[in-house]
């Protein structure tokens, strides 16, 4: 759009568009292990149905996904596959670590086999704690990434800078 | 601790009758006719459990043995013992690792092996199950230091090829035979042999546990008396 | 009750296989190695599994762990008893509760402590409800492994249920970390005994539902009957336990026959489940079947709960004998056990860890041999594992 090339977007139409695109995020859902138990009782049970904040599960491949929830611990052997599905996304993506072994190791911090953290091979926009977390935190989650995008300003993430919310 | 029977009370006063499990023994019995000299340690825990020690070249054939007459056609899994006190070890009243205070601050207390006996480091150890008769075996056998190997289950029970893969990765032994010794767990890439003694854990290196022993109040326990209570 | 599938159909299914497999042999092709995995829904969890076709067939299929794999067994050994039952409620991350109880149980063995009845009257109850927890879960995962999405709504929307009654008692709705050395952390709360009876009659309830929805399905009977057929004799060699073993016709279970000294089955009234086929039908009923009769041992031991302290005296630092002993229990995935070598100090010294998931996916590679691609996920589905069992 010429509006981004030159650097200057009317803040109306920037609110307009970050809140059709927060209410609309395709989430795919990287369940590793115990958080992805709770993962799905937030989406699938129908007592903390995620489909009213606006998420929809289940889109057919990462290239059609939003936002990824990384939920569970993640191996060594495992990261290689991450790293690439990150890179399958289209922008503008959203990652969201769920759990302790997802935010720095957890549990197992001293293990030989985990990576102590998911923000060591991709960037991670919202870290929910719990060990595992309940699903109304994995709600809360969204909402705080919902209203990070809110604030967001396309013309920052479109030339690539570092996006910085006030 | 090798020892085939029960210790029995030699305070006459205050003796009860010794537990005895004569099913257990007769089962051990058994097997010692058969192997006889083969057959280096055993412990009976009397109402619970059976180890047998078996010398390295018998080891298939006393599974065998146990699947075909003792009627233990279950296995249940095989893995290995590495019998070397850890460098790497904790302290009770300490709030590091030994390692971090230094090779000075504390002596390693000499290896010591478990029940049945051993006199290597490195033992496999495996455990079958019968389940007509609700009873199950242990098997213990020492490897040499130099030669990490002994040969593989698998002809007698299919199952013990993934055990067998695991602990070849994780301690580093050959089991001669194996139809696919590949890593199980492990990427390709992994140096070392995360199970062994000396295997550090790299990020406990970097930086030590910070937190000293939990003592929390146990449930019910309302006047905090002094710590270090060890009885 | 179930619907049987009629004989000239089970013929006809047998037949059309029989030409399939005459086409794959007049139409020469190279065959192709597919991946499944590791990230897939139709795996609980990261398993990959490589499998290499002929056409639609399956010439060899070998799964391949090892992508969630934490490394227990040597943290187990910087970790001291009860920071252990932390970490271990973690590796069937479904039904937790049931993990502690044969860790606690080997400890308690070698201290030579025992639980009071009170406390372990509830730890069964507990270890019952994971049970409950975790195959209502496979019950509805069943279904969306074969296509029939719906059960999975049902599965979950009923096991917040039993998860509503561990959170009120323990705290966590899993991850409980509840059961002490000694044992139990806190007693019930007021009220508990009669809304866990309403959760059972609601857990019989979907049962009944599951049976109507999925298990008496026709077409879930077509697809998983003679699929992945496991003989006797090599479920005993592979070791695989639980329901996969009764449903090959061993009558084996652990609360019967070699019950650890600390739950109380002895004390309740109920039987053991086996089926004769060894097929994938099998597997699911026997499950389903095992559902019941849990939901049934829960209501009993409900009512029979012993008044009482809920921990016996232990010391504040728990520092467990020199000795080794092995525990094994009837846990929802299988046989779980623990070989616990303890040298005196705060930590144990070696804990092997037999997970039961472990010998139940060994089995794959050779009862996937000559099956269909889908039959692959019907007999993973009906094998049922959770990758941290596998995995450890």
């Amino acid at each position: 759009m010429g509006l981004i090339d030159s650097g200057k977007m009317p803040q109306p139409l920037t609110t307009l568009l970050n809140t059709a695109r927060k209410y609309s995020l395709r989430c795919y859902q990287w369940g590793l292990a115990c958080c992805a138990i709770e993962m799905g009782a937030a989406f699938v049970s129908p007592r903390y149905d995620i489909m009213r904040l606006g998420v929809i599960p289940f889109p057919a491949s990462p290239r059609q996904a939003d936002l990824v929830i990384v939920s569970g611990t993640l191996t060594d052997k495992m990261a290689p596959a991450l790293r690439r599905l990150y890179e399958q996304m289209p922008d503008p993506k959203y990652v969201i670590s769920m759990g302790s072994c997802a935010n720095c190791g957890g549990p197992y911090w001293d293990s030989y086999s985990v990576t102590k953290g998911v923000d060591q091979i991709i960037p991670v926009d919202v870290y929910i704690p719990g060990c595992p977390p309940r699903p109304e935190a994995l709600l809360e989650g969204i909402v705080l990434l919902q209203e990070r995008i809110l604030n967001e300003d396309p013309v920052d993430r479109w030339k690539g800078d570092p996006i910085v919310v006030v | 601790m090798s020892s085939s029977e029960t210790a029995t009370d030699t305070d006459a006063a205050t003796a009860e009758a010794p537990l005895r499990d004569e099913g257990r023994e007769a089962t051990l019995a058994q097997v010692t006719e058969v192997f006889g000299d083969a057959i280096v340690g055993s412990h009976i825990r009397p109402g619970d459990d059976l180890w047998i020690r078996v010398v390295r070249d018998s080891w298939v054939d006393v599974h065998e043995f146990a699947s075909r007459r003792l009627g233990c056609t279950y296995f249940s899994f095989l893995s290995g013992l590495d019998w070397l006190p850890s460098p790497f070890g904790r302290d009770m009243d300490s709030q590091e690792d030994i390692i971090t205070q230094g090779t000075e601050a504390k002596e390693l207390p000499p290896m010591t092996t478990g029940y049945a006996g051993g006199d290597t480091r490195f033992q496999v150890f495996s455990r079958l199950n019968s389940t007509s008769e609700a009873f199950g075996i242990t098997f213990k056998t020492d490897l040499p230091d130099d030669d990490l190997s002994v040969r593989t289950l698998v002809p007698v029970f299919l199952g013990a090829a993934w055990h067998e893969r695991e602990a070849r990765e994780m301690f580093g032994f050959t089991f001669v035979g194996h139809p696919y010794p590949v890593n199980l767990y492990l990427p390709g890439a992994f140096e070392g042999h995360p199970l062994r003694k000396d295997f550090p854990l790299l990020s406990r290196r970097v930086k030590p546990w910070p937190g000293i022993v939990d003592v929390e109040p146990m449930p019910g326990d309302d006047s905090a008396d002094g710590d270090g209570d060890a009885e | 009750m179930t619907a049987t599938v009629p004989d000239n159909q089970q013929l006809a299914y047998v037949a059309a296989k029989a030409a399939d497999a005459r086409v794959n042999v007049e139409f020469e092709s190279e065959g192709m190695t597919l991946n499944i995995g590791p990230q897939h829904p139709a795996t609980h969890g990261t398993l990959r599994i490589v499998a290499k076709l002929d056409g639609e067939q399956v010439v060899s299929c070998e799964p391949i762990p090892g992508y969630m794999h934490r490394g227990y067994e040597k943290l187990t050994e910087v970790r001291t008893y009860p920071q252990v039952t932390t970490l271990v409620n973690r590796l069937d991350w479904v039904g937790s509760f049931a993990n502690e109880v044969p860790f606690i149980l080997a400890a308690e063995k070698l201290m030579d402590v025992e639980a009071p009845p009170r406390a372990q009257h509830i730890r069964t109850i507990l270890f019952e409800m994971s049970r409950l927890a975790n195959i209502v879960l496979f019950l509805g995962d069943l279904g969306a492994q074969m296509g029939g999405v719906t059960a999975v709504f049902y599965g979950f929307r009923d096991r917040e249920f039993v998860l509503n009654q561990i959170e009120a008692v323990t705290g966590g709705r899993f991850h409980p970390n509840f059961d002490r050395i000694g044992g139990i952390k806190d007693d019930l709360p007021k009220g508990w005994i009669a809304e866990t009876k309403v959760a059972m009659d609601k857990v019989l309830a979907f049962c009944d539902q599951i049976e109507d929805l999925l298990i008496g399905n026709e077409i879930f009977q077509m697809r998983a009957r003679g699929v992945g057929v496991i003989p006797a004799d090599i479920a005993l060699s592979y070791g695989l336990s639980g329901a996969n073993l009764r449903a090959s016709g061993v009558d084996w279970d652990t609360r019967r026959d070699n019950c650890a000294p600390g739950l109380v089955y002895d004390k309740v009234d109920w039987k053991v489940i086996t089926h004769p086929d060894g097929d994938s039908f099998a597997r699911c009923w026997v499950r389903l079947q095992e559902v019941r009769e849990s939901a049934k041992i829960c209501q009993q031991l409900l009512d029979t709960i012993p008044a009482g302290p809920i921990m016996a005296k232990v010391p504040r630092i728990i520092k467990v004998p020199e000795g080794e002993a092995y525990v094994e229990t009837e846990n929802p995935l299988g046989v779980m056990g623990y070989y616990v070598v303890s040298k005196g100090e705060l930590t144990p010294f070696r804990v092997k860890i037999r997970t039961p998931s472990f010998n139940n996916i060994s089995v794959v590679p050779w009862v996937a041999k000559g099956v269909y691609v889908p039959d692959v996920i019907t007999i993973l589905a009906s094998l049922y594992f959770i990758l941290g069992d596998i995995d450890k």
